[in-house]
């Protein structure tokens, strides 16, 4: 395999802790194949995420008709049904995975119907969006999956004509005999090779890429159709019968606990069914304390929550202050901070370098603002727990959840939704803790709806950031000295805040001779978390500017001296990155951005490359500056090497997606003063809009590495390409993110 | 009080005429395409048309409708379901991340292309200006407006 990052998710990676309830599958042995897709997306919408279709097992195929060799695929005489695994979050998996299983089973992707899987861990290992992991942790299993009800339609097809298997080939969903002109459709042989014994993992023989006819093509969403219909996919759009509305009030410093609340008054109010209090279990991560309202329509249940009034005892509550953390920080950068990682002798190369740079670099929190506000719809009845949630992480959300209303994870059953983003968001299931506690408490299956008011108050925040960062280069203009003393964040007032840590070296290190990170955490009671591209989308900035600064102190062109930094081709680490990839895409976005050519007064161009989540990324952004710091980001040229392609059309949306969120993300910050977050909605929150997205360019090496995966790695490189352009435009070097707080903002 | 949604009169029994029109969708009419995203006029995934124009259903009191006819994502298919000019041109081109924002990028642009059925980059820039999109997909939902609009012109 390649190199993956596996610290790019860190404590993300969930365990799974749920099992599926065979009763509640059974329940719903829905023969999908035999209805039509219009149909189809009805049922699937009405019970809920789509999901609840009978995973039968291997009893089914037994008992014949069925052909489903494992949790991927079902073929039968009505069609060819293939089940996705993991949560589709806006990266396009609920297709992706799915084409590389019909890729090994050449079944025509016309032929194909596909749903969301089961949650179940015997059957489809770990269940998860993060990290960029569904591609490379899946891609061979399901090749082999393909491959296996392949090779099974083709005994069945052998021993049908009585000819050898050698002597057919599979094509669009057929089994053909060349010699004879025969050609049978899966649908037809699937019974018999029902019958057939599965093969061995070892005596697979998957394709070779020349012989893909599927990977690496434009193909659409699978849930478009239904998209654009307006029909219930979402966690959201979910509903069952005897339903109620509820809506949850934290403290607005996180850590407060109710001292009380005017729950009578709040029961009184047209169309409130009930109003109690929750205590919290105690863990941020799950149930924070607070006031649950349950009502007969959503209006009515926020029109209550309006008029709440709570008294909170914030006694343990958060006071964590922007402004004090930045004061601390500076006086920080003064000093030297706990050595994190150390290679060479950097003190050395500082004082003998022809030429020293430094400069304090700054980020502020951002929220995730996925546009789908929580929910979760939650039923808890005879001690069982029914969820329809829109998580990346299910496995966990059933393990949380089991264990806030007191039962086995067993009794937990958990329908996946798709979910309108995650960013990284819904890897935490706070919001479907509070669902379960509310359902067993009311005694009514309720949804509960944050607003966005509650999201924006109560994410786990991209933690921001400091960084005095100083550098030396010899007279030769060579990198000799690389300082980094990383002012960051914990929860825990010991570890780092998850993509707050620089421990484990980020590029450049294993490049530069005299390197030195010193680390800082400051104590913050506010929840942070992982964030699109965790760590990598901060370092990327402050790093691939610094780099930059470097190269302007030495009088080097940037591109020249990224590649001199690269170096000799070879792999840094078995999850390092590889700098002949770095420096191929690098030499890609510059020739297609059409790097060093002359441009008017005002405008310049800038580079930046960034290795994450296995991927190489460069990124080449063209900008205007005027005279009033209005920049305008004309286009930005990326050029990726993630291997091969599985759905070029969704691969190049995540490109563009990447380049608008890492711009937008470019005029955003959450702020905090005591204790409170002090921005509220999207007015507060203004991210980018349609007349300020720039042209995107995307190029993809496709390289014979493994594939990996796209959700994340092009973000990063960003904010460093487009500063770097501010800075060849105007002079000016933007060392904090938000842009604005330079004076700077996006037109 | 009753409610004109896409050619159907639809009663609501006695709904608070102060509920905004996105929760008389998706709670009692079980119209769930609208979207909540922001609730204060600043997202547009809640975005739906009142005679022809689109409004932000999260910000729109349900009694304020009267009798225009309000018409949803829900409604933009033809009789036996096929797909508009817009809707095709989303899916072909794959628009959709998430997909959560996506119904009220539709119809803003149903609505611009109702007043101005070739417009140019400016008129798609000032139209879709109110609808976020969390995963960025802007690029595309200008193509896809544009994309719709010569279809339909061709037609
Ligand atoms: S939900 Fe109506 S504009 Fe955002
Ligand atoms: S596609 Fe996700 S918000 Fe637009």
């Amino acid at each position: 395999m390649s190199a993956l990052n596996y610290d790019d998710i860190g404590d993300v990676v969930p365990t799974v802790t749920g099992e599926r309830t065979a009763a509640a599958d059974a329940s719903l042995d829905v023969r999908i194949a035999k209805i039509d897709r219009r149909q189809f997306l009805k049922l699937t919408g009405l019970v809920g995420g789509g999901l609840m279709l009978s995973f039968a097992g291997p009893k089914a195929m037994a008992n014949g008709g069925v052909l489903q060799p494992n949790g991927y695929i079902r073929i039968d005489a009505g069609g060819i049904l293939l089940y996705a695994k993991n949560p589709e979050i806006g990266q396009g998996v609920k297709t992706s995975l799915p084409m590389i299983v019909a890729e090994e089973l050449d079944a025509a992707w016309d032929d194909v119907q596909v749903v969301q899987s089961p949650i179940d861990q015997a059957a489809y290992g770990a269940q998860f969006a993060g990290g960029s992991m569904s591609i490379p942790m899946n891609w061979t299993t399901l090749r082999r999956a393909g491959a296996t009800a392949r090779a099974m339609l083709v005994s069945a097809a052998a021993k049908r004509w009585g000819v050898e298997p050698t002597t057919l080939t599979t094509r669009d969903s057929h089994v053909v005999h060349a010699p004879s002109g025969r050609k049978l459709a899966y649908t037809e042989l699937a019974s018999d090779a029902a019958a057939m014994p599965v093969p061995a993992a070892g005596a697979l023989k998957l394709k070779d890429r020349d012989q893909f006819r599927l990977l690496g093509e434009r193909i659409t969403g699978v849930d478009n159709d239904a998209l654009v219909r307006g029909e219930p996919l979402f966690g959201i759009d979910q509903s069952v019968p005897g339903m109620k509305y509820a809506v949850y009030q934290k403290c607005p410093a996180i850590g407060g606990k109710v001292k009380s609340a005017n729950v009578d008054e709040i029961k009184a109010m047209p169309g409130v069914t009930d109003a109690f209090v929750l205590e919290g279990n105690g863990n941020a991560m799950e149930l924070l304390p607070g006031v649950a309202i349950v009502a007969d329509s959503t209006w009515a249940a926020l029109q209550a929550k309006r008029a709440l009034v709570v008294d909170w005892d914030e006694t343990d509550a958060s006071k964590d202050s922007w402004t004090e953390a930045k004061a601390q920080a500076q006086k920080l950068a003064q000093q030297s901070g706990p050595v994190a990682a150390d290679q060479g002798d950097v003190d050395a190369a500082f004082e003998t370098a022809a030429n020293r740079v430094g400069g304090f670099y700054t980020y502020h929190f951002v929220s995730h603002a996925q546009l789908e506000p929580q929910n979760c719809t939650a039923s808890f009845k005879d001690g069982s727990l029914e969820l329809w949630a829109p998580t990346q992480t299910p496995g966990q959300g059933i393990g949380s959840a089991a264990k806030v209303v007191g039962i086995s994870p067993a009794k937990v059953t958990l329908h996946q939704a798709r979910c309108g983003g995650g960013f990284g968001r819904r890897l935490y299931n706070d919001f479907t803790c509070e669902a379960a506690a509310i359902a067993k408490r009311a005694g009514v299956p309720v949804k509960l709806q944050w607003t966005r008011e509650d999201d924006m108050a109560y994410d786990l925040y991209r933690a921001g950031g400091f960084h005095q960062m100083e550098g030396s280069v010899d007279d030769e203009g060579r990198i000799t000295g690389w300082r980094d003393h990383f002012i960051t964040f914990s929860n825990d007032g010991r570890r780092p805040v998850s993509g707050g840590n620089m421990a484990r070296g980020v590029f450049p290190a294993g490049l530069l001779e005299n390197l030195r990170i010193e680390q800082t955490p400051l104590s913050w009671k506010n929840r942070c978390a992982a964030w699109r591209a965790p760590g990598s989308n901060v370092f990327g900035f402050v790093v691939q500017s610094f780099l930059h600064e470097l190269a302007v102190a030495a009088g080097r062109d940037h591109l020249e001296m990224l590649l001199d930094v690269f170096g000799e081709p070879r792999q840094l680490g078995p999850r390092g990155m590889h700098t002949g990839r770095a420096a191929g895409v690098v030499r890609l976005a510059a020739e297609k951005a059409g790097w060093g050519r002359e441009l008017p007064d005002g405008r310049g161009m800038g580079l930046a490359f960034y290795f994450s989540h296995a991927g190489h990324i460069a990124e080449v952004a063209e900008v205007s500056v005027d005279a009033d710091k209005k920049v305008r980001v004309h286009n930005v040229t990326v050029a990726a090497d993630v291997g091969p392609i599985i759905n070029l059309s969704g691969a190049e949306n995540q490109m563009q997606g990447s380049v608008v969120d890492g711009l937008s993300t470019m005029g955003l910050s959450v702020t905090f003063e005591d204790g409170r977050v002090q921005q509220s909605n999207f007015d507060s929150y203004p991210m980018l809009r349609l007349p300020q997205t720039p042209g995107v360019d995307v190029h993809f090496v496709a390289s014979d590495y493994p594939p990996t995966g796209l959700g994340e790695p092009a973000l990063p490189p960003l904010a460093p390409a487009v500063c770097n352009a501010i800075f060849a435009a105007s002079g000016h070097r933007i060392r904090t993110l938000p842009i604005t707080e330079e004076g700077f903002s996006l037109s | 009080m009753d409610v004109n949604v896409n050619g159907q009169r639809r009663s609501l029994g006695d709904v608070d005429p102060q509920t905004p029109l996105l929760w008389v969708l998706r709670d009692e009419l079980g119209l769930v395409g609208a979207k909540f995203g922001c609730g204060i006029s600043q997202c547009g995934a809640c975005t739906v048309l009142v005679d022809g124009q689109a409004v932000k259903s999260c910000s729109y009191p349900v009694s304020a409708a009267g009798d225009a006819e309000v018409t949803t994502i829900e409604g933009l298919a033809g009789e036996n379901g096929e797909l508009s000019a817009l809707q095709q041109a989303w899916v072909d081109l794959d628009v959709a991340q998430c997909g959560y924002c996506q119904a009220g990028q539709i119809m803003a642009a149903e609505a611009l292309l109702r007043t101005n059925p070739s417009p140019g980059d400016d008129d798609i820039d000032q139209a879709m200006e109110s609808n976020l999109c969390r995963c960025g997909t802007y690029i595309r939902i200008r193509e896809a407006v544009k994309t719709a609009a010569a279809k339909t012109a061709a037609e």
